[in-house]
């Protein structure tokens, strides 16, 4: 198989424009006569179904929540990235195409990063014209913030909460379309399988998450926009329900998996506080602004502290060694978040980590309180201190936060074109869900971007062509790929049915996280990767002889949701250590501790590995197919990130 | 580890659940034991160390909804100890901390109730009315592209901040789960008062109050009593204020409007 | 339906039905209580009695007799109806419910209340009002002219410790009825401001006090001193 990008000739600048040109258009009294489906409701699905649905196609859309609304792009909170150079600070679209390509680590295809950074602008319209509050300033006009690092502010936020007052926008545009009857919303509908007709995506097999009914709805094309996969870690900072189905069951029906080691461990989580921790939950990294990031010198200081004999409080300044500022003179508490996250664990594993469990360092206010005094540090990050005061019991005005880096983001996911279009013809990924934007690590308030730029202006120029291209014939659901697929999700459900064995869905998910996170989490080496391979092998077969899946498919039965997801997270975990496994480099958030440069920086190896790498599904349990895209940079120079 | 109270010891508590094999059966509260309980646990942590006894003694675990589990989604509910998400006001149940219950006490877990969140299992209940509601006219009618400049829309602080203020809603129903009458006017205010606010809003602001409330009506929610319940108890603390700009905004309209 | 009595059909709009009937009812209680404190004249009665005999036969006041009674009907229709509504909206109530915890008992409790009122009106007027209308009240010659006694009922009335007891308790119920419903009529319109909502609320708090304690001091006055 060849990978064909697909990304049009020309200069950078006007590849997109060109390209919409250029691609066919479906007469606007055809369009009704062409189906999509749309599985996943949050930012990218929700946009891309309401802007199916305003051009005229008949939409289905499905999510597995109760409402669109609570997909998990609702608890994004910082903000979102746009090059409105609103604050005169010398931003562009190339300024903010350059940022993500260099912070990505050069590993994302540049043509789709400057049409990102080109729609972003479109982006902050859009949203303003739906009634998004996003902040502003005294005058009337839109407030930004530097965020992440940037160099310039162009962060748009709503107060810490952006990514619902977002979600809140395009499920209002898909309201819109529901009522108009041009989308019909399929909410606690879950997709189990895709459904593939003459080599095309032609349909989905789902099931009731309230009678079990399983179902098959077909369509000329399929959009997966059902996010990321961070939840193979078990604890991360996506929402309990977030996974990895949708997309898994189309990679086994054949769509590319592109890069799937890159995830992102977000630096600002509060620590694990026990066994029974079901989820971590993230703080603005906006944090870092202002807190700094410290542990002791010591690591018998360290010792002290865990055991309870001194308190925070105890430490002098000079015995307190705020590592950041120290090591990134330049851009101290604000380093992207692999760097931020990568030196928390450093830390941790000199053994000066704080907190009982020694999996925490400190994040410090007491600078910032002094300086600009309570009420200016609390009217900035208050809901955040009153979060970390409500599930920590701790007051972070008086005592600093103890924080850890978490799993939050997965930079890889299923491989597209420049259509977004996976190697499956009609089937789209949009959103988190996809590959393309953001390399190997993303920089902060760009997920909101991405997932509004595919659902609102990429996708929906892109699926014209296609559709253009077929005839509209409607194929039914009694065609016999959509009985073999019912038959394939029935069997699956039996089975997990049928084990009734001794150990728990959980139980597995949260040791194939354990897994996942000592071996394939901040830090990964060969050794490591080997032995996850072969435990994940083991947990797995252990899975299909001995989960414990009670009550039947026809009722709501969280647990076999659960069983089916885990089986799928069971799967994808083997992947992403294959690939971080041939990865023999270091890359933002992949870092492998065999490619380090002497100051346990991560070393790229650009001759070897600038390419993306996409994995083909040859069965369950047999080695995945590498096929490479080749990732040319004609525009930005390849340079060693330094943020000394 | 953690947290913040090491000393913190175990509890054991007695759990009455609402058991409900489905829609057209009945319910009633079981009594469950639970063991071990740390108090830096969540309460729905707490729920799922009982759901993992549960489905070990070959049991059907208690079906819930959540997922985010950080007070931002709205989908966990729970009329804990006869409160709407517990005892601690501003909090969801996914963000309600089992420190704030004591060793030995009895807790008693209910669904939202109200005719027009009919319970589909356990604790799971139907909120796709306040769906239906936002599809009567819960937005602004611009198609994508084609839109003006963001700034060409200036609008005061102190009224976006407003906007802002109604358009926290979690969509979570626990405004309804506490009124007595089980009204949803402060969840539909919210959203008439977040658009009637901004001139985004204003062109549409007749028609979406009157169709909002139209089918707020057809849903089954009770009247509003002003008794103030909803807003005590909303967890994001939407205030009461957008119920009265509902009534402006309604009774505006009715005399006004073009509508019949 | 049209758009009238679509309007007033929806529960907002019988809310709205319930303020301003209510606030009319809150002014006729003014009204009435100015009346009354001609009872407290010490002269037998006589200014009293020349009061009913005004408003029972000056037209302008049989109008608004007629209004007064339509408001009472709208108001106690609009609350039937409300409330049925708001039973059949929570079929299954909750085993544990705290409601205490968020809101005043008398802002739950308009219904109750507003029976309990309900039987005051109809005791009350049942012994006032239909033999002032209707006769059955002894005459009393004032300045030549024949009046009917209705101070002298008012007198043999309230000797009687029970009737004193039940206007009083009712006194207290409409008080509760009125602190909820005063401030509340004002929201259902939705007037409501920063500026003015805490005057209106502390306002309908010592409405509600003086005008039922004013009613209540009636019987315990002819009780007690006459």
């Amino acid at each position: 198989m060849i990978l064909d990008s697909n990304i049009p000739e020309g200069p950078l600048a006007e590849k997109w424009d060109k390209h919409k040109f250029n691609v066919k258009l479906v007469n606007p009294a055809n369009k009704r006569k062409y189906d999509i489906i749309v599985v996943g409701t949050g930012l990218a699905g929700a946009s891309a179904a309401a802007t199916f649905g305003e051009l005229g196609y008949n939409v289905k859309a499905f999510c597995f929540q109760d409402s669109p609304r609570r997909a998990h792009s609702i608890a994004a909170q910082g903000g979102i990235n746009a090059a409105k150079n609103y604050q005169n600070d010398g931003d562009s679209v190339f300024r903010l195409f350059y940022d993500t390509v260099k912070g990505g680590d050069y590993r994302a295809r540049e043509a789709n990063v400057y049409r990102l950074a080109q729609v972003s602008v479109d982006i902050i319209d859009q949203c303003v014209a739906q009634g998004v509050p996003f902040a502003r300033e005294y005058g009337g006009l839109l407030a930004n913030r530097s965020f992440g690092g940037a160099q310039v502010s162009r962060t748009f936020y709503a107060r810490g909460q952006t990514g619902q007052q977002l979600l809140l926008g395009a499920y209002s545009a898909l309201n819109r379309q529901i009522a108009y009857g041009k989308v019909k919303m399929y909410p606690r509908t879950e997709m189990l399988d895709l459904v593939m007709v003459d080599g095309k995506a032609r349909g989905i097999v789902v099931r009731n998450l309230i009678t079990g009914k399983v179902e098959s709805h077909s369509a000329h094309a399929v959009v997966l926009a059902t996010g990321g996969y961070g939840n193979v870690f078990f604890l991360s900072t996506n929402a309990m329900g977030s996974n990895a189905t949708a997309a898994w069951r189309a990679h086994r029906r054949g769509a590319l998996f592109a890069n799937p080691c890159f995830t992102q461990i977000h630096p600002t989580c509060i620590p694990v506080s026990g066994d029974y921790q079901s989820k971590l939950t993230l703080m603005s990294e906006s944090l870092r602004n202002d807190g700094r990031v410290w542990v002791p010198k010591t690591v018998e200081t360290a010792q002290r502290l865990r055991k309870g004999e001194i308190t925070v409080n105890d430490i002098k300044e000079e015995d307190r060694d705020y590592y950041l500022e120290r090591k990134y003179p330049a851009f101290g508490n604000l380093v992207p978040r692999d760097v931020a996250s990568r030196n928390a664990k450093l830390m941790c594993d000199e053994g000066r980590g704080v907190g009982a469990s020694g999996l925490a360092v400190f994040l410090d206010f007491a600078d910032a309180i002094k300086r600009e005094g309570q009420p200016a540090i609390a009217a900035k990050y208050g809901n955040l201190f009153d979060m970390y005061a409500k599930i920590t019991d701790e007051n972070p005005y008086e005592k600093p936060m103890r924080i850890y880096p978490a799993v939050h983001y997965t930079m890889g996911g299923l491989w597209v074109d420049y259509n977004l279009m996976t190697t499956i013809p009609g089937l789209y990924a949009t959103g988190e869900c996809n590959f393309s934007d953001h390399g190997a690590n993303r920089l902060g308030a760009s997920a909101l971007m991405q997932g509004l730029a595919d659902g609102y202006f990429v996708v929906p120029y892109t699926i014209g062509d296609y559709l253009a291209k077929m005839p509209n014939e409607r194929i039914s659901t009694e065609h016999p790929a959509f009985k073999e697929a019912e038959q394939n999700v029935m069997a699956i459900t039996n089975k997990l049915l049928s084990i009734q064995g001794t150990r728990t869905v959980d139980d597995f998910h949260k040791a194939l996280g354990l897994i996942m996170w000592d071996y394939c989490g901040m830090a990964r080496n060969a050794e490591g990767l080997r032995f996850a391979k072969a435990e994940i092998r083991k947990l797995r077969d252990e899975f299909w002889r001995d989960v414990k899946v009670t009550g039947v498919n026809e009722e709501l039965n969280q647990t076999l949701e659960k069983a089916h997801r885990v089986a799928d997270f069971l799967e994808l975990g083997e992947l992403m250590v294959d690939d971080a496994l041939h990865r023999e480099e270091s890359c933002g958030g992949h870092f492998r501790e065999e490619y380090q440069t002497p100051e346990n920086e991560a070393l790229r190896d650009d001759e070897n590995f600038a390419y993306v790498a996409a994995w083909e599904f040859t069965g369950t349990g047999n080695q995945p197919m590498l096929h490479k895209e080749d990732l040319k940079f004609e525009n930005v120079k390849l340079t060693q990130r330094s943020y000394k | 580890m953690a947290g913040s109270n090491p000393n913190a010891k175990p509890m054991d508590l007695t759990l009455k659940v609402w058991r409900q094999k489905n829609k057209d059966a009945a319910g009633q509260l079981v009594t469950y034991p639970v063991k071990g309980i740390s108090p830096d646990m969540s309460f729905l942590e707490m729920m799922d160390v009982l759901n993992e006894n549960l489905l070990r003694s070959g049991e059907d675990p208690i079906a819930f909804d959540h997922d985010c589990r950080e007070g931002i989604c709205g989908a966990c509910s729970l009329h804990i100890n006869g409160r709407p998400h517990g005892p601690e006001r501003g909090t969801t149940t996914c963000q309600l901390h089992m420190r704030h219950f004591k060793d030995g006490d009895t807790i008693t877990i209910e669904p939202w109730r109200a005719a027009a969140f009919p319970v589909h299992k356990d604790l799971v209940v139907d909120r796709s009315a306040f769906d239906r509601i936002q599809q009567a006219g819960g937005y602004v009618s611009v198609n994508t592209g084609g839109v003006p400049d963001a700034n060409e829309i200036p609008i005061p602080k102190t009224i976006a901040d407003k906007a802002f203020d109604a358009a926290t809603c979690i969509q979570c129903g626990a405004c309804v789960a506490a009124c007595k009458n089980a009204s949803a006017i402060l969840f539909v205010s919210a959203k008439v008062s977040q658009l009637a606010l901004l001139p985004q809003g204003k062109v549409e602001r007749q028609t979406r109050v009157e169709n909002m409330v139209a089918q707020m009506e057809i849903e089954g929610f009770g009247a509003c009593s002003n008794t103030g319940a909803c807003a005590a108890e909303c967890p994001v603390g939407i205030s009461l204020e957008n119920i009265n700009m509902l009534r402006r905004e309604y009774i505006s309209a009715k005399a006004t409007s073009e509508n019949f | 339906m049209n758009w009238f009595t679509k309007t007033f059909s929806s529960t907002v709009g019988r809310k709205i039905v319930m303020s301003i009937t209510g606030l009319f009812l809150c002014s006729f209680l003014v009204v009435h209580l100015i009346g009354n404190l001609q009872l407290f004249k010490d002269d037998g009665g006589e200014a009293f009695n020349i009061y009913s005999h005004f408003m029972a036969t000056n037209p302008i006041i049989r109008t608004m007799e007629i209004v007064l009674v339509l408001g009472f009907l709208f108001h106690i229709y609009d609350a039937i109806v409300l409330t049925r509504k708001n039973k059949a909206a929570r079929p299954i109530g909750y085993a544990d419910s705290r409601p205490q915890e968020n809101s005043t008992w008398s802002s739950r409790n308009m219904g109750l209340l507003g029976t309990v009122i309900l039987v005051f009106l109809i005791i009350h007027l049942w012994n006032f009002f239909v033999p002032a209308r209707f006769g059955g009240l002894d005459g009393v010659v004032i300045e030549n002219v024949e009046y009917d006694n209705l101070y002298l009922k008012v007198v043999q009335s309230f000797d009687i410790w029970w009737y004193v007891a039940i206007y009083v308790i009712s006194m207290v119920a409409l008080a509760y009825h009125l602190i909820h419903g005063f401030q509340s009529a004002f929201q259902s319109l939705g007037l409501d401001h920063k500026k003015y909502t805490p005057f209106i609320q502390k306002f309908g708090y010592a409405f509600s006090v003086i005008v039922c304690a004013g009613f209540a001091v009636i019987p315990l006055y002819f009780f007690f001193l006459k």
